[in-house]
C-alpha cells in the first residue's frame, strides 16, 4: 500500500483520529488481490467432496430411503440420511422444526434427504443418482391462503391450520380514530417473495478428529455462535469440543443469520468418515436453501385529518413462511411492532399470520419484517395526502415523533434525525420546484415522476434470541511487548466493515494510527463469543464493547505512564505515540509506556463488554411486544425520480436522493456504501426481483431469472449522512445498513404514480404489469387503476 | 474422458499441465492450481465473478474449457498486483470501497483491468458497458464507478484524491 492509501497519516505529537473519517476496510487488500479465503477456497488434498440428495416432492411421507447402491460405489466414503440425526435445529429456541436431513416427511421441493461424501465431486454427484426414495405423497400448498384453507393437511403436527404464529394487538381505539379522520382509505397490497442472492454461494468445510472427538467447522455464516450451538445439538457433542471458524464471507443480507442445513450435513458426513469434508452447493441450491423475505398479502386501512395527522391504522398481513419455522415468529411480530417508532401513532390495530407452506423456508432478509409494512404504509400516506390535497412531504411532517420518547408499544426512541433527513432530500432533489413546475419533458412516449417515502430500522435486537445473562457483546484487546494491539471479536465480518469499525474505535481511543491494530474476527477458539452480524447490531453493541475495552486499555497505559513519569494519572496526556505529564513535559514514547505496563505482568488483555438497558427491551402490552425493542432507531428519507416508458412499461430510475440518520458515521466510507447498497437492493425488490415457483419448484433459481439489477440498470444515488448523535451509541452511532432499503420501494411506487397516474400495489413493478395497467387505463380511462 | 496436455502462459509464467477434455478453466485454476482468487458465483455464465483475462481480454472462465486457452495468455486477479503492491485498479476498489464482501471483486477487477488497458480514458458509459455482465450485490455500483475512475486517473499518471468521494451527480 502506498502512503496515499494509508488510512490515517500519523502526525508527530498529535493523537490520530480514526473515527468519523473515510476509512477503507482493514481487510480490503485481501479482497482485491484474491488472497481472501472464503469457505470454498479452503482446499485440502485429503478433503472429501460432498453433495446433497434433495426431495423431488413438495410434500410427502418418506417410507424408505435406499442408499445401498450409492454406498457400494467405488470412491463413495460415506452416506448420511435422516436416520443419522434425530435432532432438530432452528434459530428460535421455541420453534425448531427442521432436521438437517428430512426424517419421516419432506415439506418442500429441494429439502435435503441424504448426502454423500466421496473422493471427488463427480463421484459424489453420480452417487446421488443411485439413491432411491419411496414416499406417499401428501397435498401440497404453495400459497398462504391454500395452506390456511379448511381441511388442509398440517405440515407440522404442532401447528394446526398451518399457522406458525398469529399475532394481534390493538393499542388505542382504531374505530374511533377512523371516525375522527377526514379521509379513510382501505387498500390491499401484495409483495412477492425475494431472496438475498448474496454473491458467495453457501459452502462449508468440516473436519472431525475422532482421536480427540473434536470438530472444526469453517462455513459461510453471519453468526458463528448459532452454528456452534446447532452443531452441538444436532451432533449431540459437547459444545467445548467444537470450533467454528468464520473465514471471509461473501455477504449474507440475513440468509446466514441462522444455521443452515449445509454446515450440519457436512458435519454429519465428517464425523461419519472421521476426516475432512468440503461441501460447495450450487447457485440453484443456494436459492433453494433460501431464508428470503416472504410473499406477503397486506390489507391496510388508514385515517388522516385535513392537516395530515394520521388518526389511526389497521394493518393485516399474511406471510407465506415456507415449510419451516426459521425466524417466522419474529418476522410476523416485527411487521406489527415496527408500524411504530417512525411516526407518532396513537391508534393501531395489527393482525398478522405467519403461514406454513410447501415452499423453501423464508427467514430474515435485510430490513427484516419491516419492508412489506413500509411499502403499504408509505403508499397509503401518499394516497391520503392526495385525497386531502396535501403535499406528501408535508403530510409526513405532521406526524413526527419527538425524541426522547417511548412509543405506545414501549419502544425506546432517544434520537430522531428523520426531520433533518426529510429536509435534506426535499431540498437536494428540488422537490418543491419540480412538483410545482413539473419535470423536464423526457420526450415522446415517456413520462417522468417524483416520489417520496421514509423508513427506519432497529440497531440490533435488545434481547438476544438466546437469553443467557451474558453481556450482549464482549471484545478483548491483547497488547504485547511490540506495541501492537490485537482486537479479538466474535463479530462476524461479512463485508459490512465490522472489523474496520473495531480497529477504528480501538485506535481512536488510544490516539494511535490504525496500523497498530489488527483484528481477528470470529474464531471460537480465539475470539470471545458474539451474537453475530444481524439486525444491524454490530456497530452499536460490539462498537460499545470495543469502546469499553479500549478505554480500559487506555487506563492501564495512563497508569503505567504516570508511574514512569512520577506523576498523577489524571495529569497524563495521551497523544497517541507520546504520553506526557502536562504540556511542558517532553513525554515518553508509546513503546516505553507499553513496556512499563507489561513489567511484572506480561502481555495484557483488556476486556470490554456491552449490555443493553432494560428500558430498551420493549413492552408487555401484547404477546410478542418485546420484538422491536432496540437501543436505537435509524431513520431515512428518500426522493426517487423515474422515467416510465409508455410503450414498453419499462421504469427507469433516473436519480435517488437519500438521507440516512445513522447517529454518527464512525466510517463515512462504509456508511455511504451501506446506504447505497440498501437503496439499490430496495430497487431490486421494487422493480425486478422475485422468486417464482412452478408446482412448488423454484424456477427463478439462477442469477439470470432472478433479476438482480446490473450496473446498466442502476441509478446515481445521492447520499447524505445525518448525525443525530444517539446518547447510547458508540460516539453516538446507530444503524446504517438496513434502514434505507424499505423506503425506496414505496418511493418508487409513488414516483410511478406521479408519472403515469397508476398506483401499483404489487411488487415487483415489472414492465409487463406497467404495460398492462397503462393499456387498461388508456382503454377505460380510469385513474388509479391498480395493477 | 480423454486427457490432454495443456500449455499456456499463466500469470506471466509458462504453465504445462494435464486435464480431462471437459475441464473448465475455472475448475482447473481453482481446484487444480489452487488459484482461488478467481471466484465461482453461479452455475455458469450468469454473474461474472470468474472473469479472467485471456490474451488481455475479459472472458468467463466458467464457460471456457481449459483446452481453449492452449497457447494463449491467461491472467487472473492474482497477477494484477506488482511486487506485492496493489495495481491501480485494485487500489481503486480498495480505497473507494468498490469492494464490500469481496466475492464479486476479482471478476470486477479483472474486467476493469481489461477495459483500462484498451481505453485509458473511459466515460461512465464505457465503464457501464464493460462491467455490465458482472453482478455485485453489495455496493449498488456507485463506488464501483468511483473505483474505476480512480484507477483510470492513476494509470494515466494522475494522483486522484482517495476521499472524500467525487460528486455523485456525475455518475452515469
Amino acid at each position: 500500500m502506498n502512503e496515499q492509501v494509508k488510512p490515517v497519516a500519523p502526525a508527530a505529537a498529535d493523537p490520530v483520529k480514526s473515527v468519523g473519517e473515510y476509512v477503507p476496510m482493514v481487510d480490503g487488500p485481501e479482497k482485491v488481490t484474491g488472497r481472501a479465503r472464503y469457505a470454498a477456497d479452503i482446499l485440502d488434498a485429503e478433503a472429501l467432496e460432498a453433495a446433497i440428495f434433495r426431495s423431488p416432492y413438495s410434500h410427502a411421507e418418506i417410507l424408505e430411503v435406499d442408499t445401498s447402491e450409492a454406498e457400494a460405489m467405488e470412491g463413495v466414503r460415506a452416506v448420511v440420511t435422516g436416520a443419522d440425526c434425530d435432532e432438530t435445529f432452528g434459530v428460535l429456541p421455541i420453534a425448531r422444526s427442521e432436521h438437517p436431513l428430512a426424517r419421516d416427511r419432506v415439506r418442500y421441493k429441494g429439502e435435503p434427504i441424504a448426502a454423500v461424501a466421496a473422493d471427488n465431486i463427480h463421484i459424489a454427484k453420480a452417487a446421488l443418482k443411485k439413491i432411491k426414495v419411496k414416499v406417499r405423497e401428501l397435498p401440497a400448498y404453495f400459497r398462504a391462503r391454500d395452506a390456511r384453507a379448511e381441511g388442509a393437511t398440517d405440515l407440522h403436527e404442532h401447528r394446526t391450520g398451518n399457522i406458525e404464529r398469529d399475532a394481534f394487538f390493538e393499542l388505542g381505539d382504531v374505530d374511533q380514530a377512523f371516525k375522527d379522520a377526514d379521509l379513510v382509505l382501505e387498500e390491499e397490497f401484495h409483495m412477492s417473495e425475494v431472496c438475498q442472492a448474496q454473491m458467495e454461494m453457501h459452502s462449508a468445510v468440516v473436519e472431525y478428529d475422532p482421536q480427540r472427538d473434536r470438530l472444526t467447522c469453517w462455513c459461510s455464516t453471519q453468526v458463528p455462535y448459532y452454528v456452534h450451538l446447532m452443531l452441538a445439538k444436532t451432533l449431540k457433542m459437547d459444545q467445548g469440543k467444537i470450533r467454528v471458524v468464520k473465514p471471509f464471507v461473501g455477504g449474507g443480507f440475513g440468509c446466514r443469520t441462522e444455521t443452515l442445513n449445509v454446515e450440519l450435513i457436512t458435519a454429519l458426513l465428517a464425523r461419519k468418515i472421521g476426516g475432512r469434508v468440503r461441501m460447495l452447493i450450487s447457485r440453484e441450491e443456494t436459492f433453494i436453501t433460501h431464508r428470503g423475505r416472504p410473499e406477503t398479502d397486506v390489507r391496510i386501512k388508514m385515517g388522516m385529518k385535513k392537516d395530515g395527522t394520521i388518526t389511526g391504522v389497521e394493518f393485516e398481513n399474511d406471510q407465506r413462511g415456507g415449510a419451516h419455522s426459521s425466524y417466522g415468529i419474529v418476522t410476523i411480530l416485527y411487521a406489527g411492532s415496527l408500524l411504530y417508532a417512525i411516526y407518532d401513532l396513537r391508534n393501531v390495530k395489527y393482525i398478522g399470520r405467519r403461514v406454513l407452506t410447501n415452499t423453501p423456508p423464508c427467514g430474515a432478509f435485510r430490513g427484516h419484517g419491516t419492508v412489506a409494512t413500509r411499502i403499504a404504509f408509505e403508499s397509503m400516506v401518499d394516497m391520503l395526502a392526495e385525497g386531502l390535497g396535501l403535499d406528501p412531504i408535508e403530510a409526513r411532517r405532521k406526524n413526527y415523533l419527538e425524541a426522547p420518547t417511548f412509543t405506545d408499544n414501549d419502544l425506546m426512541v432517544n434520537s430522531y434525525g428523520l426531520p433533518e433527513c426529510v429536509d435534506w432530500v426535499e431540498k437536494a432533489s428540488g422537490w418543491a420546484e419540480k412538483r410545482k413546475n413539473g419535470l423536464p419533458d423526457p420526450g415522446p412516449g415517456k413520462k417522468k415522476g417524483l416520489g417520496f417515502a421514509c423508513s427506519h430500522y432497529i440497531s440490533g435486537a435488545s434481547k438476544p434470541v438466546n437469553w443467557t445473562g451474558e453481556p450482549h457483546a464482549t471484545v478483548n484487546l491483547k497488547l504485547d511487548w511490540d506495541g501492537s494491539i490485537t482486537a479479538l471479536t466474535g463479530a462476524a465480518e461479512i463485508g459490512q466493515g465490522s472489523s474496520t469499525v473495531v480497529a477504528q474505535i480501538t485506535a481512536d481511543v488510544l490516539g494511535l494510527d490504525m496500523s497498530r491494530v489488527r483484528v481477528i474476527s470470529a474464531d471460537s477458539e480465539v475470539t470471545p463469543k458474539d451474537n453475530g452480524s444481524y439486525s444491524s447490531r454490530v456497530t452499536f453493541y460490539v462498537g460499545n464493547a470495543t469502546l469499553d475495552a479500549a478505554q480500559n486499555l487506555r487506563r492501564i497505559l495512563v497508569e503505567a505512564a504516570a508511574r514512569k513519569l512520577e506523576a498523577n494519572p489524571e495529569d497524563i496526556e495521551v497523544l497517541g505515540e507520546i504520553y506526557r505529564a502536562g504540556s511542558q513535559d517532553q513525554g515518553i514514547p508509546y513503546n516505553e509506556v507499553v513496556m512499563e505496563a507489561l513489567r511484572d505482568t506480561g502481555t495484557i488483555t483488556a476486556k470490554g463488554i456491552y449490555n443493553t438497558i432494560p428500558e430498551s427491551w420493549g413492552g408487555k402490552k401484547y404477546r410478542g411486544a418485546a420484538i422491536g425493542g432496540t437501543m436505537g432507531f435509524s431513520y431515512a428519507a428518500q426522493v426517487v425520480e423515474v422515467t416510465v416508458d409508455e410503450y414498453t412499461g419499462q421504469v427507469d430510475v433516473d436519480n435517488v436522493w437519500v438521507a440516512h440518520d445513522c447517529g454518527k458515521a464512525i466510517n463515512r466510507l462504509t456508511v455511504e456504501g451501506q446506504i447505497e447498497g440498501s437503496v439499490w437492493m430496495g430497487m431490486g425488490q421494487a422493480l425486478s426481483e422475485e422468486t417464482s415457483y412452478h408446482d412448488g419448484l423454484m424456477v427463478a433459481n439462477n442469477m439470470l431469472d432472478y433479476r438482480v439489477p446490473t450496473i446498466a440498470d442502476s441509478p446515481p444515488i445521492h447520499t447524505h449522512i445525518v448525525e443525530s448523535n444517539d446518547p447510547y451509541g458508540p460516539y453516538g452511532a446507530k444503524e446504517a445498513g438496513e434502514g434505507s432499503l424499505s423506503g425506496f420501494i414505496p418511493a418508487v411506487a409513488n414516483a410511478i404514480y406521479d408519472a403515469v397516474g397508476i398506483r401499483f400495489k404489487d411488487t415487483p413493478i415489472t414492465p409487463d404489469k406497467v404495460f398492462l395497467a397503462m393499456e387498461k387505463k388508456a382503454r377505460f380511462g380510469k385513474k388509479d387503476q391498480a395493477a | 474422458m480423454a486427457k490432454r496436455l495443456i500449455s499456456f502462459t499463466l500469470n506471466g509464467k509458462q504453465h504445462d499441465g494435464v486435464a480431462p477434455d471437459n475441464t473448465l478453466l475455472l475448475d482447473y485454476l481453482r481446484e487444480g492450481l489452487k488459484l482461488t482468487g478467481t471466484k465461482t458465483g453461479c452455475d455458469g455464465g450468469e454473474c461474472g465473478a470468474c472473469t479472467v483475462l485471456v490474451d488481455g481480454r475479459p472472458q468467463l472462465s466458467c464457460l471456457t474449457l481449459v483446452g481453449q486457452v492452449e497457447g494463449k495468455t491467461v491472467e487472473t486477479v492474482e497477477a494484477m498486483s506488482v511486487n506485492g503492491r496493489l495495481s491501480p485498479v485494485q487500489e481503486g476498489f480498495h480505497v473507494k470501497l468498490g469492494s464490500q464482501c469481496g466475492a464479486c471483486t476479482p471478476g470486477f477487477i479483472v474486467a476493469a483491468e481489461g477495459l483500462l488497458r484498451e481505453n485509458p480514458t473511459p466515460t461512465d458509459d464505457d465503464i457501464k458497458w464493460a462491467l455490465g455482465s458482472n453482478i455485485c450485490r453489495c455496493t449498488g455500483y456507485i463506488k464501483i464507478y468511483e473505483a474505476v475512475r480512480y484507477a483510470a486517473a492513476k494509470m494515466r499518471g494522475e494522483e486522484p484524491a482517495p476521499y472524500p468521494p467525487t460528486d455523485y451527480s456525475k455518475v452515469a
